[in-house]
């Protein structure tokens, strides 16, 4: 489907692939940003000019950037970034400083990394850093000396901004944002989340301190947005080197049900990207083109249940006692279980209706509940174990009974009463 | 030489020396000549007297106050030892701001002069630490070389604007090491001009020729006095008018007084002490003396006179003489005479002050009784004298007057005699220390007389406790050569005096016993003065109207009032300036939610305050403020307080202990710090000492300390604060209500300030959204900034943007209040919003706000059947799953219960429905 053949008069075709990789890897590995965001241009516009005004005319400003997970939020202020630093203005002005909720867990680290970014750590001189205390007077101060028109405007990134909203007393955000409300250096404070609540974790004050600007990131592409995207994704650019061939996009209809499928799931094109990787990845010499079955495939694999994977390795008297568990369950509505119950459910089918599996002893099917409950199929509901007989826990399946069922019809050489227990649950006499 | 310390292990007393010789009829004080002080366990006394240079115990243990001690005096009761002061200041006594104006980098020894009035020459006596030499360089000489490294120079003075250079004139009375000057002698008492011309007469005949310098100090006398308060002034003119009469008293020493003329305050002592022993008068005499002698001291200390009563004059007297005080230096010849003296006193005196007596008694309980009558002997006899020159009706009257003449002849002779002591003492002094402790022979002798006199009187304790200090005095020489560090800190601590009021006492052994060594000494980070590097492009000025309008609506933009807290204003601004001009102290707990302007009132209160005193019109203050939210800990509050008062950064206990001792203790010199305590909640504690502090802190009576605390909630006194903090918070609170629309317009208004950006209607329409959200000020200044934004935006050429309309406004609202749920909803994909309707049907199945996922994947296949979409894996529902709870829209539990994880709605299931019904249509 996708267009690319790589016969290259000059090159060998080994090189041409290895090229085409190499440009699609950066693209999906998000090593390099794109040219402009795609649909998000108003709030591209609204950013910039946000952080323009930081720059140019020392406007303390403060704004969040919300929307979920693989919208685009870096790279959008990547983009804005890139695109600031080039104005000739700024370049040398501005003072970025990144920090990360997952990496500063808590304001002192936060405030040694803000201190280190800015290299104001050479005034503090040879005693690097001082106590917490210290090291928060000292920003303070360094931020209260500046002032609008001649400090450097400092331009605070706080990537997972919903973190730093759990500090002590939120310490931190209070102190940037009331700089970013008061006369002081002009900072900026960006803030990125998925939260879409994360106003509410604010403190009322440092709530009060926020300018309230939030840009929300929610694409609303629709699907024929997303399948220009995937084309102009796997498109190679105009420049590649030697080979300029551009094969039609091939309207397979089996392709556009898969990327429908995945618009479905989810609109992102982080999944996207892993789902081309995948069918990249199937790229080389011999194959030299992306075809609708590598794409099917990928995506199958992508989709793929975790659980149905662990179920195919399982032995059959593991698979037995899943079974058990799953009449249990359906027995007592979903109440949580105990080996002893799930041992008797065994057992009675191994009385009635088993032909095939012989009889196992006491240890050695609690050997394989064991194991069953450390790959974490079920799970133990109890919070103290120690004082329970391993017998007596109560348990709790963690399968759903399709994916118990389809597990069932795949397993090589399943023997058939069990799979007709699966289904049939032995009746009390 | 002198060295300083305030960390004192053991404390120090203090004690008169001699008997109080005047008594001050309207401020009922007693003065007294000089002061001894010891330390306990110690032997080696110090005595300070007027006229020397002293060091006040302050706030910075290594750098004492300095001053010129003019005046020592007690109060009835003798609780209370005072002393006036004649101020000098260090540079770092300086305001910051103020210390440029010297031009010139200060010598490390250098004090200035100080002329301003701010200050209280009155202080604690007990605070004295030791004396300290002082120097005046002319102006344009060079500082000497610093091999005299204690000793301190004056060059210039500070009248709290500005340096200038300092009229010799009043320093020209040098400390104790340096003598009178010969001339000076000569000089009458008539430097006085409110002297009574009685007294005058035989001044002129003694001296033909007053040199017009002394005229001038005249002059300047009377222009220091004037700047006194009125109680003050017409006791002190009253004073000068006994001093001058009592002349005439004197005359019949004459006889006795040749060859001895040495009047030490030793002999002086003795005098005092010696009054009971000899019934009557012999007090007043020596007194008479002494003011005969202050008189023609009096002309060269112009400072002195600053001081509320001529008593000081006596005492500057003694202080000159007294340092020259040594063992060697009294005979024994010496000592006798003032008996004399004071037998003569008595007789002149009996008539009147005997009456007095029975008074003084009933109304003097303290100990000194028996002194305080002594004191009042004197005093009454003069007040006589001068009444009888009034009305010669008066039969004591007459006895001065007819031995005026020969007063004369014997104070100009005990001048002779004084010079002669001065000179020789001088070359003696030179190498020794400023402080001379009487010898023990001496001290014993006159400890002897003090024992015969209390046994007549029965004076118990008196006696007792004037025993007590000579039987400790080995020389003072020998402890200082002690080469053992104790021995030497000891020594030091003896010449240091520190105060030993009553209940002070306690504190001083308290306080952290560390060297001073160990002291604070800064390294270098401690003092880097970080800052953001400047930037290498200037910003831009705003360009057009709608830029200029954001400008002035960014809430950092001070703006050039602040209206609509008019009324709150004028509260805390009465209450401060009424506290500042009092130098009392207060707290006020001032409430309100975010963005109703407390902070920014505060500000502005203390700006006009500030341009008040720097109008003069109230007393200079300082202001200091604090923020809850600053800090990393509620302790380092202390750290913060102490760094800005004093620029000293020291750990959280120690700044707390230097507060405690700075708030608490009568510090000279002190002016009122205002201290505003922002979010003042979180300095909440589990004991609530900080709390605690800052509010008891005001409530002492030296702490000059107004106490500004802000928050949020309006009943945090009674939520977190336990009793005895609240109580101390008083009852001074405010609330700060959040504005109404026509006040948030008014402040929009007011900032935009002419500059046309704003529609009116749109305006409004900020003002009343916010008003009924939250009433909060800031939020109301970022919308209309953001609106601003969205106009430039709107029109193509950001020159040509128009006003911001009601348009604009209501997109700026929606931005900033709409929730993002339902957005965020319409925007997700097929299989989350699937999910979100699975929840909701399983929900209702339930009768629950809770499922667990796999509930809800049940729900969900069948939805997706019923959707014709290929159902999805679990571990895909999973995913999607997690997708939400990211988003805040599912809440969710933690992710490794798997399939057993409960979900709920973080929206309301009707926005959910609203939402995406929209998208099916």
């Amino acid at each position: 489907m996708s267009k690319r053949k790589v016969k290259e008069t000059h090159m060998p075709v080994g090189e041409c692939i290895s090229q085409v990789q190499m440009i699609l890897r950066e693209r999906f590995c998000h090593q390099r940003l794109p040219e402009k965001p795609v649909g998000m241009e108003s709030q591209h516009k609204h950013l910039l000019e946000l952080l323009r005004r930081t720059a140019v005319h020392g406007e303390s400003n403060s704004v969040l950037i919300v929307g979920p997970r693989g919208s685009g939020k870096t790279m959008l202020l990547n983009c804005v970034l890139r695109e600031l630093l080039e104005v000739k203005d700024v370049n040398k002005n501005v003072l970025p400083v990144h920090l990360n909720g997952l990496l500063q867990t808590d304001d002192r680290i936060a405030l040694k990394e803000i201190t280190r970014q800015l290299n104001l750590e050479n005034v503090v001189g040879d005693k690097v850093f001082g106590s917490f205390a210290e090291n928060l007077a000292f920003l303070l101060e360094a931020l209260k000396k500046g002032d609008r028109s001649s400090s450097r405007p400092v331009l605070f990134i706080l990537d997972e901004f919903d973190l730093f909203a759990h500090h002590k007393n939120q310490t931190l955000l209070y102190n940037l944002l009331d700089v970013s409300q008061s006369a002081q250096a002009p900072v900026a404070v960006i803030g990125l989340t998925c939260r879409l609540d994360v106003l509410e974790l604010l403190e009322k004050r440092v709530k009060s301190r926020f300018s309230h600007r939030q840009i929300h990131l929610l694409s609303s592409l629709s699907f024929i947005q997303y399948l220009d995207n995937v084309r102009s994704q796997l498109s190679l650019p105009q420049d590649f080197p030697d080979t300029n061939f551009y094969d039609e996009w091939n309207d397979d209809q089996s392709v556009v049900d898969v990327l429908q499928r995945h618009y479905n799931s989810s609109k992102d094109f982080r999944s996207l990207h892993l789902l081309l990787m995948l069918a990249l990845s199937r790229v080389s010499a011999s194959k030299p083109a992306i075809k609708p079955t590598d794409l099917l495939e990928a995506s199958r694999v992508c989709m793929v249940d975790s659980k149905a994977n662990i179920l195919h390795g399982l032995s059959i008297l593991e698979l037995c006692l899943i079974i058990a568990m799953k009449h249990l369950n359906d027995i007592y509505e979903g109440e949580p279980f105990n080996f002893q119950m799930v041992h008797n459910e065994f057992k009675k089918f191994l009385q009635r209706k088993s032909h095939s599996i012989h009889n196992f002893d006491k240890p050695v099917v609690i050997k394989a509940f064991e194991h069953l409950q450390q790959l974490e199929l079920i799970k133990s509901m109890d919070s103290s174990t120690a004082k329970i007989q391993k017998e007596y826990q109560l348990m709790k399946l963690l399968l759903d009974h399709s994916q118990i069922m389809e597990a069932l019809q795949k397993y090589p050489q399943c023997p058939t009463d069990v799979k007709q227990w699966a289904i049939v649950p032995v009746l009390e006499t | 030489m002198v060295r300083y310390f305030t960390r004192l292990r053991m404390r120090r007393i203090y004690k008169w020396g001699g008997r109080p010789y005047i008594f001050d009829r309207k401020l009922k004080s007693y003065g007294f000549e000089y002061l001894n002080m010891s330390v306990e366990g110690q032997e080696a006394v110090t005595t300070v007297t007027p006229g020397q240079y002293i060091l006040i115990e302050g706030n910075d243990d290594e750098y004492p106050f300095v001053a010129k001690l003019l005046k020592f005096f007690g109060d009835e009761s003798h609780k209370q030892k005072k002393a006036l002061v004649q101020w000098f200041l260090r540079l770092s006594e300086v305001p910051q701001n103020k210390k440029l104006l010297l031009g010139r980098s200060p010598h490390p020894q250098e004090i200035f002069y100080y002329l301003g009035r701010a200050c209280d020459n009155e202080i604690n006596a007990e605070s004295i630490l030791g004396t300290v030499d002082v120097q005046h360089v002319p102006e344009d000489t060079p500082f000497p070389e610093p091999g005299t490294k204690d000793t301190l120079y004056v060059k210039l003075s500070w009248d709290t604007k500005a340096f200038n250079v300092l009229d010799p004139v009043l320093m020209q009375d040098t400390p104790a090491s340096t003598p009178p000057k010969p001339a000076l002698p000569l000089f009458p008492p008539c430097a006085s001009p409110t002297a009574t011309p009685v007294s005058r007469g035989p001044v002129r005949r003694a001296l033909p020729t007053p040199d017009p310098t002394v005229m001038r100090r005249a002059g300047s006398v009377s222009d220091t006095r004037a700047t006194m308060s009125a109680g003050k002034r017409s006791t002190l003119e009253a004073e000068s008018i006994h001093s001058a009469s009592k002349l005439s008293a004197s005359k019949i020493l004459s006889a006795k007084r040749r060859g001895s003329a040495a009047d030490t305050p030793g002999v002086r002592k003795k005098l005092q002490l010696s009054i009971g022993a000899s019934p009557g008068k012999k007090m007043t005499r020596a007194d008479v003396l002494c003011e005969l002698l202050d008189e023609e001291m009096e002309s060269e200390k112009v400072i002195s006179l600053k001081l509320s009563s001529s008593v000081s004059h006596s005492l500057q007297h003694g202080c000159s003489l007294s340092p020259m005080r040594s063992g060697c230096k009294t005979p024994n010849g010496q000592r006798r005479f003032p008996w004399k003296l004071s037998s003569i006193s008595l007789d002149r005196l009996s008539p009147t002050a005997l009456g007095e007596q029975d008074l003084s008694r009933a109304t003097t309980p303290s100990r000194r009784k028996e002194s305080a009558m002594a004191i009042r002997k004197p005093a009454l006899g003069v007040l006589a004298e001068e009444d009888s020159e009034d009305s010669p009706m008066q039969p004591i009257a007459l006895t001065p007057r007819s031995k005026r003449k020969s007063a004369q002849l014997v104070s100009l002779r005990i001048r002779k005699q004084l010079n002669l002591l001065d000179n020789t003492q001088e070359l003696i002094s030179d190498g020794d220390d400023d402080c001379f402790v009487p010898s023990k022979k001496d001290l014993q002798s006159s400890s002897d007389e003090e024992k015969t006199d209390s046994e007549e009187e029965t004076r118990g304790r008196n006696c007792k406790t004037s025993v007590r200090t000579p039987c400790k005095t080995p020389s003072k020489k020998k402890d200082l050569q002690s080469s053992t560090d104790e021995g030497k800190t000891e020594s030091e601590e003896e010449t240091v005096v520190r105060k030993t009021r009553g209940r002070n006492c306690k504190t001083s052994v308290r306080t952290p016993h560390k060297k001073p060594s160990k002291k604070v000494t800064p390294s270098t980070p401690r003092h880097a003065t970080p800052s953001i590097p400047s930037r290498t492009v200037p910003a831009r000025q705003p360009g057009n109207i709608l830029e200029e309008a954001r400008a002035r609506l960014h809430v950092s933009s001070v703006p050039e009032s602040l209206p609509c807290r008019e009324q709150e204003f004028q509260d805390i601004y009465n209450f401060v300036e009424s506290k500042v001009m009092d130098g009392t102290g207060g707290c006020m707990y001032i409430s309100g939610v975010p963005g109703t302007g407390k902070t920014a009132t505060i500000h502005e209160v203390i700006r006009c305050l500030q341009h008040a005193s720097d109008m003069d019109e109230i007393p200079t203050f300082r202001f200091i403020e604090i923020n809850g939210m600053k800090m990393t800990d509620p302790h380092q509050a202390y750290v913060q307080i102490l760094q800005k008062l004093t620029d000293q950064k020291v750990t959280a206990d120690h700044a707390a202990a230097l507060l405690e001792k700075r708030f608490s203790n009568p510090a000279p010199k002190k002016e009122t710090t205002v201290l505003l305590v922002d979010e003042l909640d979180l300095l909440w504690t589990r004991k609530q000492n900080v709390m605690y502090n800052l509010f008891d802190w005001p409530t002492r009576r030296h702490a000059r300390l107004v106490v500004l605390t802000i928050a949020n909630t309006m009943d945090l006194p009674e939520r977190i604060m336990i009793n005895r903090v609240a109580s101390r918070l008083g009852l001074t609170r405010m609330s700060f209500q959040p504005y109404s629309f026509k006040q948030l317009q008014q402040i929009i208004t007011s900032r935009l300030n002419k500059v046309k950006a704003f529609e009116e209607d749109a305006l409004q329409l900020v003002s009343r959204k916010v008003a009924a959200l939250s009433g909060d000020a800031r939020r109301c200044l970022d919308i209309c900034r953001r609106a601003t934004e969205i106009c430039e935006h709107s029109t193509s050429h950001p020159s040509s943007a128009g006003l911001v309309r009601m348009n604009h406004v209501m997109e700026a609202l929606d931005e900033m209040f709409s929730s993002s749920y339902i957005t965020a909803i319409r925007c997700a994909s097929l299989q989350e919003q699937l999910f979100l309707r699975a929840v909701i049907a399983e929900f209702r199945r339930l009768g629950l706000e809770e499922a667990t996922f796999q509930q809800v994947f049940v729900q969900h296949r069948a939805l997706s059947r019923v959707e014709g979409l290929q159902p999805i894996s679990v571990s895909e529902g999973l995913a999607v799953c997690q997708r939400l709870g990211a988003c805040r829209l599912l809440l969710l539990e933690a992710s490794r219960l798997d399939m057993l994880q409960r979900v709920r709605l973080n929206v309301s299931q009707d926005d959910v429905l609203y939402a995406l019904k929209a998208v099916r249509d």
